[in-house]
Parts: C-alpha cells; structure tokens; sequence
C-alpha cells in the first residue's frame, strides 16, 4: 500500500517566546515491512534541524529555534510503501534487547484493577501469542475508544480507572499489563490509515515473542497492526516516543492545533 | 561492642600505651597535646566552617535544616607503603569501571560472555537506554570516582561502595586540610604529609582533556543546582579554586546541538561541563520532563559529541549495590587480572540460598537497599530491635531482589575526641580518583568519615558521622621528628 | 571569561535597590523634618507626596490608614508587605547579593547584610526622633555599601553595581522634582510666587544638595534655581544630568571591556547630548512636568535596553 501522510501541528503562544527547543520523533525508520518513499519536516520561523539516532533506535530531530516566536508551524510530509505482514516487525534497527522493555515507568504503573482484568482477559490461553491476542481483545471490548488527542499525561493506572481509552491510553494500558504477565512490550507512535482528518498521531504497543519477534497489537482495533499502519518512534511509555516533545522559553500559554490527514494514494 | 578488638590504625591492637611502630611519634603528639588544647582546636576549626558556611541539609529534619558535620582534630594516617598499594587497586578498579561502562553502553561483552544476569542491567533504572550508543568524548565515562574504603587490619582494606555519578566530599578534603594546617602547624613539620591542595587543578586537568575536539582553550563550567542545595559550598567551592565559571541551568542553552553560556557580551561555547545535578534532572528532552532545573536539548549536544559531561549520564549503572556484588568479576574480565581491592562479602538476596542464609542471620548481617544511599534503608543487624529486624525480615521476603547483605565487620579505628577524652572510633575512607584521557590520578589523601558514638559503625553525615583530615606520609614510618631524635 | 548574564543582572539591581532603599531613607528623613519639626507642619499633603514619589500612593491609600507620620513612615520603612518599602528592597539587594557572593568583596557584603539585619526583628518606626535615628543607620550602611564599591576592583562588576544605581538615582530624582513641584506650585502658579522655604529645603535635603546649592547660587532659595540645580548642574552627584553623564560613562567602561556597543550605548549618548543643550528656564516655560515625565519614561527604555543588551535572564 502507498500511504501518504500530511501531518500540520501549530503552537501558537499568548506571548511571544525567546527560544524554542525540540525533539521530534517523526521520522518513520525503514523496515522489511515499510519504506519511506519520500519524507519532509518543514518549519514556518527561521530554524536549526539536527538528525540523530536516539538509543531506542528512533530518528529524532532536535529543533532550536531563536524567538521572538509567536507561533510555529511544523509541517511533516510524506509517502510511505508498506506491505502487510500480519502484525510482525521485520528488519527493525533494534539496538535494546527486548529484556529492557520488561521495566516499569510512572506512566505505566498496573494500579489496581488492570492486574486483575490482565489475569481474567488471558485465561485459558495457551501460549504467548495467544495470551497477548486475548488481552490485546479485551481491551478492546472493554474500552470504548475516545479520538486520538494531545497528550494529558494520563498513566495506565488512571486510564483504566476512567474506563475510556484513547489510542494512546489503550497502548499504555496493553503495555502495564504485558509487563505484569512478565511479556516485554513497548509503545508505538505512528499513524494509521482512519479516513477522514485525525488531530493527533496514532498510538499502539508491540510485544515481544519469542520465536517470532516484535508483533504489534492496536487495542483500538482489537487486532494487530495491517498494512494501513506507519511506525515512526517506539518507547517505553508514551512520553518515550512522544511525537514532539518541547521545550520553550518565555511566559504565557500554548495552544496546539493538529491537522492530520492519512490516505492511501 | 564492634570496637572491642578492632584494629586501631594508631593504637594497633595494643591501646594507647603501645602503639604501631610507625606510629609512636604521632601517639606521642597525641599523648602530649593536652586533651582541653585538642578540643579548643577542633572548636575554633568548627568555628570556622560554619563562618565559611560549609554546612549541608539533613533531610527530613526540619529543625536543623543546615548543620555542620563535627570535625575531629586527631588525623587519619596512612603510611607511603599503605598508599601506593591502595592506589594500585584504586587505578585498576576506576579503570573497570570505565571499561564496564563503555561495554555496557556499546558492545555489552560481558553480557554476551554471561558474566552478570542481563536483568540486573536492563531491568535496572540506573541503567539508561536514553544515552545508550553515546560515546563520550575520549571514552572517559567515570572522571571522578569516589571509592569508599574500610579497612579491618593492618592490610585489610575493602571496597564498600563505588561513587561513579557524583561523589561528594572532596571540599571536606580541602577545608580539613586547610584547618589542620592552622591549628596544628607542628604536625607538618614533625611529619612529610603530601599536599592535597593541587586538587583542584587536577580536576581542571582532567576536566580540560576530555574537552571534544582540539581547542586548546576548552570552556570548562561547573553546573549547580543552585544556592538551595546541600552541596552549593561544594560546588561554589570547587568553581572558584579552579577559577572557572558556577553555572545554574538558566545560564546554559543548547542551540545547534551546541551549549552555550549567555554571558554580557553573547554567548560562549561550553567544552566541558562539570555537572552536579542529577541525571534525571539534567535535560527535560530526555529525561524527567516536567524537570526545571535541566537544560532542554543538552543529551542532544552530548549525543553529537560537542560537549563532555563528568560525569557521564548513566554512571549509576556502575555504582548500583545489585552490580557492586559483582565488582570482582568485573575488575577481572577487564583488567585480565585479580582485583587488588577486595570487595566485601555480600549475599544478593535476590538467590534464594543466599536470602535463605541472610534470613537465617539477620541478627549478624548488615542489610541495604540496593538503591539506598546515606545509610537510610539499612539495618545493622547486631545493633538493631527486635522489632527493626522483623520489619526488614517482612521487606526481605516481599522484595529480595531490592537487597544485599553484608556480615558486620570490625572497621578499623582512628583515636579520636570523645566526651571522655580520646577514644578509638570507627572510621571509613573515600579517596577520590581522577580519570582523564591522560590517564589516572589518585589525590594522596581523602575524607575520612568517624562514627563519633562509640560502638557506632555508621559513618554517614546525615546519622552522626563526622570527618577527619586524611594524612599520607611521603616517607614511611620515620618523619623529622625521628630523625631529629637520631641527631640529637 | 566574560561575566555570565545571570551575574550581571543580579549586580545591576543590586545597585538600583540600594539606591532606592537609600532615597526612601532620605525621603523619610527630610519629610519628618519638614512635619514635625519645622515651625509650620507640612501635615499630611507632606506624606501623601511622599508617598506619590516613591510610587506607593495606591498601595497606602488601599491600607486605610491615615496620612500619619506614623503610618506613612512605618509603611515606607518596615512594612515588608507592598514592594516598595526599604524592609523590602533591602531584601531584594540582599537576595541579589547572595547570588553573586563571590563577586562582591567581604566588606560590600556585610555592608548590604548589617542594613538587612537592622531591619530584623523591628514591629514600629517609633516617634519622629527614633524613626530619625533608623534612617541614619540605613543611610550610614548604604554609604559604607557605596564605599565599598568604590574600593572594589574596577571591573564589570562595579559598573554594573554603579549603572544600577545610576539608573535607579535619575528616576527618584526626577520623580521627587516632580511630585514636589506640582504640590508646591499649583497649576496657574507662577514660578517666583511666594516661597516656603522649608518646603525647598526638604525637596534639597533629600538629594544631599544644600551646601551644594548654597556654593552654586548666591541669590538665595529660588524655586528655578533649586530645579536647575536638580536638573541640569553636572556638579551635583544626583541630578539628572549627572546621572545621564554617569550612566555614558559607565556604558562606556562595559563596552570596552566586551567590545561590543549596543543599543544601550546609543540611548545613553543621545540623551547626554540633549541634557547638554537643556535650559532650565526653557524646561520651565514649555511645561515641567512633561519634561520629566518623558525623562521618566525615557529612563525606563533606558534600562530596558541594558536588560537586552546585556541578556540579563
């Protein structure tokens, strides 16, 4: 499939900032499973771009802008081959062992009920595979799906309390679970094929198994990730592959407008 | 209890009548010096440091929230031959940890060898993925290490603890040194005690090697938390005896994967950063994000290679007490070589006949947390409650992987000012150890941290330890004061 | 290396509270003394003006509390809960000072330490004469401070010291002229109406001016004569165009020593050049208060361009 992604996020400032600096992870690797066949961050204000590649492997973009900024346009534009390959990841850049994505992070601490749920959700399953199949499922019937929005910062813990789900929450959720059951898991950001315009990149969790490799589990969906799917960052919580994380210097309020559009060509 | 039989570095095993032959000129000095004129010394050098201002924050304890530690006028003295062979296991043990470091974060050889469980690594929060794949600028990880030392007999010295992030103590070091010199002149005429005071430069040596690139002129910066730190002293100290720059995080920013310091006439490139704040506090970007007190994009100018940070993000991999178990193997597939400095024997409660065995011996064993510091989250179990006990039995079976043990041991003894007069108390020792990209650098002295209770074995400033100057003598045994004997 | 922008601002304002503490110290002192001990109270038009001058007018008048000498000077000198009062910018000096305690030597911070502690621990100003004795001690404590400047190495941190209180100085001065002068000389008044001398001799007891005046005109107290003097005559350390001439003057030393000129630089000239052709007559005739308050205004650009020009964080 030929996906092409147009992918505006605009902060506007009640003040004018005096520096701006970010990290953005909006970059898509190449994998056996996906090829970006063109790919481009654009800034409206005078800016300086660094490319690097951070430890979890992701392509990170630091940008520094010099103010008075009053707002800032960041515009990622983009066609990108895929190919399904039932949920599995082939060919990722992978420079962490599974192993470290057994750790726990504040956003992804079980709380109370999600143990329990986990445990129910995966009885009677029989190996891996189908343990995480099974929870990625119930997830899936049990949260009702809000729209994909800005980050609140929301842990697994206190989404599960809330009992409804963005993309995000949901991923956050399927990763404290897994972890519990002592299966590494991580989360996704990309963005998927929807129809219509999105206001924020979508998110979902990849687990390990063994034999097999990373395998991704979109709880929104209930089922693994098609070829309508495009990874861009992974990490160990949603603050890990956060799309833009940012920084600025100077008084007032923000506020972010995404515009997103993913289609097939 | 602990002190009876201790060996006591002055006194040897024999009291005060009869002390170590090496030791006997300065068992006179402290025979003869009246014990009202030691205390007066040990007052007026009290005195001063609180003028000075070299205090530090107890935490939880509100009502003294800025206190001096007590300092003791009787030195701690270490002999030419005790130092040169403590230096060769100080060297080789900085040195794997280096070498630990720079494998953990690239290759990971001695996982791929067996030799540690990968758990204790990637399962571990000291561990950190952010900064992994990163080289330092010259493969220099660990610039400044304190090892902390005990010692049980003559030449029985143990590793306690490994301080690879950012050991503290080193103005003790100096400010002990500079009172000792004013209160009590005479011991450095009766004895050759090798300076500490090029400390400093020593750091900005070490400091300048490791600047990225060849700039001959690298801008070096020690970076504070701020005055409301505990250690600012130390901090607004070490910056000013190495006439560089105290910078907060509000002075820095990263702009082009370069750090820059904003100064009147514009900004100045940074080469070098001596940091004393913690890892999750040092870029918003990268790690703890609602963190004030970092600045953003900094992992990303050291991940370019632009800037050196001492010491590097990541070090608490290396001090971590789960790994400090397996510092022997470690100093060994490294350095090809036995580890000259013994660590002590520690149970990982995190195997089952090891917690079994702790278990069972509780009454006997020193427990910690794994990542405790500051002796909280320890029980001394010889010294402890029965009730002290059954709580750390309870904590011990809910969590074993988050303890060690270690049997009690008979710390060395230093004479010194008790309400009673002179008295052996426990003592402990951090000497601090240089890494630069030429080469290793061990200051010939230290802080020697007293257990001023008597019996008492922990050291820690925040639970009533106080400080020592350290001594070691640049020729053994003998000094002037001997020589003068022999002339006369 | 060049001295870090955080150390500079924290310098810079160290010298404008100082400055400040110290005018309020002479203000208070001069206004008891035209109250309380001249032979005709000034009463409370003579507080209320003091209270415009240091622009605590609002802050008072939202107290209820009466136009007292005791109230008015408790509240310029102790009261730490409005930032314009000498409790206060004696712990914004002081607060400054211990951030940058490695740039000042001992004797500069002690002085700024014994002023702050003078205020520790004290409930009421007392009557006219203990509230006399409290202003001394401060003026005697922000003198030994200046002092103390003056002895300190000639470096940018000096002159970040003196360009604060430069700065700080011309906006009092200016902002005294005024108040005074529209309370004493009504609108429609003619310059050269009857003169209250003790009026004139407050206005120049606060700015430390009255031998001076006495050496410069030999006509007596005359209402233009004291506004030339406060405004145009170089020799009196602080009138404005003293202040203006010192303000170049220091810029100039900071620019030498970073060699970069800046905005701050090209403000200050300009405005010296003006001062040098000013006549006071002219400045009467064409509206007083409109002159100063554009100085005012003008000051505040003024210092607002050494905060950019200097990246004071």
């Amino acid at each position: 499939m030929r996906i092409a992604i147009d992918h505006r996020t605009r902060y506007r400032f009640t003040e004018p900032q005096a520096r701006i600096v970010q990290m953005l992870r909006l970059t898509p690797c190449d994998t056996r499973d996906q090829t970006a066949v063109s790919w481009m961050i654009s800034v409206d204000c005078d800016a300086r771009m660094r490319d690097a590649v951070d430890g979890f492997g992701n392509a990170v973009t630091m940008l520094y802008a010099e103010g008075p900024i009053a707002a800032i346009d960041i515009s990622v534009t983009g066609e990108v081959l895929t190919v399904d390959s039932g949920g599995v990841v082939h060919g990722s850049s992978e420079p962490l062992p599974p192993m470290l994505y057994l750790r726990t992070t504040p956003r992804t601490t079980l709380g109370d009920g999600l143990p329990a749920f986990a445990a129910e959700s995966i009885a009677g399953a029989r190996d891996s595979l189908e343990r995480l199949h099974r929870l990625n499922a119930a997830l899936h019937a049990r949260f009702p799906c809000l729209p994909d929005a800005p980050d609140t910062g929301l842990t697994a813990a206190e989404a599960f309390e809330s009992g409804r789900a963005t993309s995000r929450d949901a991923a956050q959720m399927f990763i404290a679970a897994a972890r519990g059951l002592e299966m590494p898991a991580r989360y996704v950001s990309g963005y998927r094929i929807d129809g219509g315009a999105q206001s924020a990149p979508h998110a979902w969790a990849e687990a390990y198994v063994e034999g097999l490799g990373w395998v991704g589990f979109d709880p929104v969906t209930g089922l693994s990730p098609d070829q309508g799917y495009v990874r861009v960052a992974v990490g160990l919580d949603a603050h890990g592959a956060a799309s833009i994380a940012g920084t600025r210097i100077g008084a007032g309020d923000e506020k972010l407008d995404v515009a997103l559009r993913v289609s097939e060509e | 209890m602990a002190s009876r039989g201790a060996f006591d570095e002055i006194w040897g095993h024999g009291g005060p009548g009869n002390p170590r032959p090496e030791f006997a000129a300065l068992s006179e000095w402290v025979a003869d010096t009246p014990s009202a004129e030691l205390q007066r010394r040990q007052q007026s050098a009290e005195a001063a440091f609180r003028q000075l201002g070299i205090t530090f924050a107890v935490y939880g304890d509100s009502e003294a929230a800025e206190r001096i530690i007590p300092f003791d006028i009787v030195p701690r003295v270490f002999l030419q031959q005790e130092w040169s062979r403590l230096c060769e296991g100080l060297v080789q043990r900085t040195q794997a940890i280096n070498a630990f470091l720079e494998d953990i974060y690239g290759e990971r050889r001695i996982l791929k060898e067996g030799l540690i469980p990968p758990e204790l690594i990637y399962r571990n929060d000291q561990f950190r993925p952010e900064v992994a794949g990163i080289r330092p600028p010259h493969g220099v990880w660990a610039h400044i290490c304190g090892i902390d030392l005990v010692r049980t007999g003559p030449d029985q010295f143990f590793v306690l603890e490994d301080n690879a992030r950012t050991p503290s103590g080193v103005s003790y070091m100096l400010e002990n040194r500079e009172a000792m010199l004013r209160l009590c002149p005479e011991l450095f005429r009766d004895f050759r005690v090798a300076p500490v005071d090029s400390y400093p430069d020593m750091l900005l040596e070490t400091m300048r090697s490791v600047a990225p690139g060849d700039n001959p002129h690298p801008v070096c910066v020690v970076l504070t938390p701020g005055h409301f730190n505990s250690a600012y002293y130390e901090h607004s100290f070490l910056a000013d005896s190495m006439g560089i720059e105290l910078v907060e995080a509000a002075d820095l920013v990263v702009d082009d994967d370069i750090v820059w310091v904003q100064t009147i006439a514009g900004r100045v490139k940074v080469d070098v950063i001596y940091r004393r704040i913690d890892d999750d506090f040092l870029d918003p970007l990268a790690f703890r994000p609602e963190s004030l007190l970092g600045v953003p994009g900094l992992i990303a100018a050291y991940r370019a290679g632009n800037v050196a940070l001492i010491n590097a993000p990541g070090n608490g991999i290396a001090d971590d007490k789960a790994i400090y178990s397996y510092m022997p193997e470690i100093v060994k597939f490294y350095s090809g070589g036995e580890a000259k400095l013994p660590n002590v024997e520690t149970f990982r409660c995190r195997e089952p006949q090891a917690l079994k065995y702790v278990l069972d011996h509780l009454d006997q064993l020193v427990v910690k947390l794994v990542d405790g510091s500051g002796g909280y989250g320890m029980l001394v179990g010889p010294t402890a409650t029965k009730a002290q006990i059954a709580e750390f039995r309870a904590a011990l079976i809910a969590e074993p992987h988050r303890y060690i043990a270690q049997p009690t041991l008979a710390l060395s003894t230093v004479p010194t000012m008790s309400e009673a007069g002179l008295a052996p108390r426990h003592v402990d020792f951090r000497p601090f150890v240089l890494t630069g990209s030429d080469g290793v650098r061990v200051v010939p002295g230290g802080l020697t941290r007293v257990a001023l209770r008597e019996g008492s074995l922990v050291v820690n400033s925040s639970q009533g330890g106080g400080t020592k100057d350290s001594f070691v003598l640049l020729e053994d045994g003998a000094g002037p004061s001997q020589s003068q004997r022999q002339g006369s | 290396m060049l001295m870090l922008s955080r150390t500079a601002a924290a310098l810079y304002w160290l010298g404008r509270y100082v400055e400040r503490a110290d005018f309020i110290a002479r203000l208070v002192e001069a206004t008891v003394r035209l109250d309380a001990l001249s032979a005709r109270p000034a009463g409370e038009a003579a507080w209320q003006s003091a209270l415009a001058v240091t622009y605590t007018d609002e802050a008072f008048a939202a107290t209820g509390q009466s136009y007292t000498q005791s109230h008015v000077a408790r509240f310029l000198t102790l009261d730490a809960g409005h930032p314009g009062s000498i409790i206060r910018c004696l712990d914004m000096a002081r607060n400054n000072a211990r951030a940058v305690r490695t740039a000042l030597t001992r004797e500069a911070w002690t002085a700024i330490n014994r002023a702050w502690l003078l205020f520790q621990n004290r409930a009421s100003t007392g009557g006219a004469t203990a509230t006399l004795n409290l202003v001394e001690q401060i003026k005697g404590e922000t003198r030994g401070f200046e002092g103390s400047i003056h002895r300190m190495m000639r470096n940018e941190a000096t002159w970040l010291i003196q360009l604060g209180a430069a700065i700080e100085r011309a906006d009092n001065t200016a902002r005294l002229v005024d108040v005074k002068y529209h309370l004493l000389l009504p609108e429609g008044e003619a310059v050269g109406g009857v003169v209250d001398r003790d009026q004139w001799t407050t206005i120049l007891q606060t700015v430390s001016a009255v031998t001076a005046y006495r050496w410069l005109y030999s006509e007596g107290l005359q209402p233009a004569n004291v506004i030339d003097l406060l405004i145009s005559r170089f020799e009196l350390p602080r009138s404005l165009a003293a202040c203006v001439e010192e303000t170049v003057q220091l810029l100039s030393h900071l620019a030498r020593r970073t060699g970069l000129q800046g905005e701050a630089d090209r403000m200050a000239r300009a405005r010296m050049a003006r001062m040098q052709k000013t006549r006071t007559s002219e400045v009467i005739v064409s509206g007083l208060h409109e002159y100063l308050e554009a100085f005012v205004r003008e000051n505040a650009m003024l210092d607002a361009a050494i905060a950019r020009q200097f990246r004071f964080i």
